[in-house]
């Protein structure tokens, strides 16, 4: 009798623990969706190209001639 | 008429109704014994066939980073919508709502599933994303199954397409680094057994068999920033000169890394609906040519090596043509008596001829074997090309036309390794893709003196009186060689049609960066090396100078005011 109902206890507790498993991977699974959406979006917005249009035409930015540089030697 | 003393005989009956009972209640027993004892896999078995599934579980594939950790390659899931046609018959006229939310025309849907109606697996689309796979399964139409899958994404795009090539649909490499890593970079795919209910609806997972293994990541040894600047600007050289086609490959002096590979035409890895064969070609490893001039400073080198010649020592180079063996090698005019380092400067045919026939065979043949010519430059990259380089016994006519870069040939890749040796002080390093963090064991193919007494001489192409003033950075020293080489086509040599090519270094009191330009046959009027490719490197290189915290190391002709010395003006 008691070992009965140990056994129905552990299948009872291994289903429980599966079920969490499951979710904790369908939350990875969520979570590498995001984080892959998230790394196209960050290099979307970060590409050189848009970058260097931002820089050139909204923050009006060039490069320093070479007579505009200032060197410090140590 | 009753008789209280009767008794019925019904004894039979009864033992016929009892015996009767008692074979229903035998045979129950049997059939339940049967069931669960002696049958019991075999049912077991059958139930099971009928509602659970063992399904595949795609695997991750690995993602692709430049050296600053920068994504160049990565996978995200997303998600492929297939049918069983044979479970969605009594269903066809909900096609409509899955073309609908998938976007597609449920005409072609249906007919796709008509013609297929024996089959039970058909792809309906591939790689959709996330959310439209939720609204499909929101749909709950029997037969529609969604499989989960990795699409693969190239932030960089066109600017690093040839170098990493591209992974199919089933996530496996094609063309580039995709499939010279495929191995290292796909996962292992594992498997699960599901509980499905009548309609085929996964209702719930029972058991892992076998965990995804994911692909592992690769960095490579490509900057990305270096990278953009180099597509930029050979982009547009190719524009304005209207060139065929161009490479451009940057190395690391120190570790052999590529730092930048980049080719025109080019193609973007994340559509490629409309594409041309030969695009895909990352031309930097996989075409050769005749590296025409840019050879010169290695037949100078193997002179140097033999110690019975210096950079002072003079050639008689009038009148300006010299015949070898009934054939003619000719210079742009007569120089008369110059010395090595002219021959560099003013790039003499006939002054580097007479140089290279006053070795042996071995010592002018031995410098380009060490240096990697006609042999593969071991960077693992599908499709590379060895070049050629001929042994065995050549005419003087051969070794003369081979001493100024012609009767043999170079990928872009193999011309900047050698031209790396002489950066190095004389040591060549293995080319490497990936990512080097130690420091690497090279070869010594010249001595430290003669790799700086070419490169002095190759400083003086780059200054004002050379064919590459338009190579150099200022404040840098610059290092460099121009190569105008008339293209080979069938029959000979053609008179107007050149490959224009600069090989160069900087800084070069201690150079970090090589750098080969190559654009094929310019139409624009200018085909000088000088005009065409310097100019690349002289845009790609100074911005990567700047990027990698390069110190200047000429800032004679910084005005004083700019230079402060410990803060002070100097």
């Amino acid at each position: 009798m008691g070992s009965a109902v140990g056994v129905i206890y552990s299948k009872h507790q291994t289903r429980k623990m599966f079920v969490s498993l499951q979710k904790l991977h369908k939350q990875i699974d969520e979570l590498n969706i995001e984080w892959g959406q998230l790394q196209l979006e960050q290099s979307a917005w970060s590409s050189h190209g848009r970058i260097e249009k931002i820089a050139r035409n909204k923050l009006q930015m060039t490069l320093p001639r070479a007579n505009e540089i200032l060197y410090i030697k140590q | 008429m009753k008789n209280k003393n009767y008794k019925p005989h019904y004894q039979f009956r009864r033992i016929v109704v009892l015996s009767v009972f008692a074979l229903v209640i035998a045979g129950l027993f049997w059939r339940a014994l049967d069931m669960q004892i002696i049958n019991q896999p075999f049912f077991q078995q059958q139930g099971d066939a009928r509602h659970l599934r063992v399904v595949p579980i795609s695997a991750h594939r690995g993602d692709i980073y430049d050296r600053n950790g920068e994504p160049l390659a990565i996978s995200t899931p997303v998600d492929s919508v297939w049918v069983n046609p044979k479970e969605i018959k009594n269903d066809l006229h909900r096609v409509n709502e899955i073309a609908k939310t998938l976007k597609i025309n449920s005409q072609h849907l249906r007919n796709k599933l008509t013609k297929n109606s024996n089959r039970e697996f058909v792809y309906i689309l591939r790689q959709v994303a996330p959310d439209v796979g939720e609204k499909i399964k929101a749909l709950a139409i029997p037969g529609v199954y969604l499989q989960r899958e990795y699409k693969r994404y190239y932030p960089a795009g066109e600017v690093t397409s040839h170098v990493i090539g591209f992974a199919n649909v089933d996530d496996k490499g094609q063309e580039g680094l995709e499939l010279a890593y495929d191995e290292w970079l796909s996962g292992e795919s594992g498997a699960k057994r599901v509980i499905r209910d009548r309609l085929g609806q996964v209702v719930d997972d029972v058991e892992r068999i076998k965990t995804a293994e994911p692909g592992k990541s690769v960095q490579l040894s490509i900057d990305r920033r270096i990278q953009y600047l180099a597509y930029q600007s050979l982009k547009s050289a190719v524009k304005e000169h209207k060139a065929i086609a161009g490479s451009a490959v940057v190395l690391d002096v120190h570790t052999g890394e590529i730092l930048a590979m980049v080719n025109q035409p080019s193609f973007n890895a994340n559509d490629r609906s409309q594409l041309k064969p030969g695009v895909y070609r990352n031309r930097s490893v996989t075409d050769v040519f005749e590296p025409g001039s840019t050879m010169k400073p290695f037949t100078i080198a193997a002179a140097l090596e033999t110690g019975r010649w210096h950079p002072k020592d003079n050639v008689h180079t009038s009148p300006g043509y010299y015949k070898v063996q009934g054939s003619t090698i000719k210079d742009m005019r007569d120089y008369g008596k110059i010395n090595l380092e002219d021959i560099i400067l003013k790039s003499s045919n006939v002054g580097v001829s007479k140089v290279a026939l006053s070795l042996d065979q071995e010592q002018q043949l031995d410098m380009y074997l060490k240096l990697g010519f006609g042999v593969n430059s071991g960077s693992g990259f599908p499709g590379e090309r060895n070049g050629n380089l001929r042994t065995g016994h050549l005419s003087e006519f051969e070794r003369a036309t081979m001493s100024f870069g012609y009767s043999l040939s170079v990928t872009p890749l193999q011309l900047a390794r050698a031209y790396s040796a002489i950066a190095a002080n004389g040591v060549v390093h293995p080319v490497s893709f990936l990512r080097i963090d130690d420091a690497v064991e090279g070869e010594r193919v010249m001595s430290e003196a003669t790799a700086k007494k070419v490169r002095r001489m190759m400083e003086r192409v780059v200054s004002p009186k050379g064919t590459a003033n338009k190579a150099s950075i200022a404040n840098y020293r610059v290092a460099g060689k121009t190569g105008t080489v008339h293209k080979f086509i069938s029959g000979g040599y053609a008179e107007d049609r050149y490959l224009s090519v600069f090989a160069g270094m900087a800084p070069a009191s201690d150079p970090r960066l090589v750098m080969v330009v190559m654009l094929n046959e310019p139409r624009n009027g200018k085909y000088f090396g000088g005009q065409v490719a310097a100019p690349v490197f002289s845009r790609v290189i100074s911005g990567a100078l700047r990027l990698l915290d390069i110190a200047p190391d000429d800032l004679t002709y910084v005005q004083k005011k700019n230079l402060k010395v410990n803060g002070e003006s100097a």
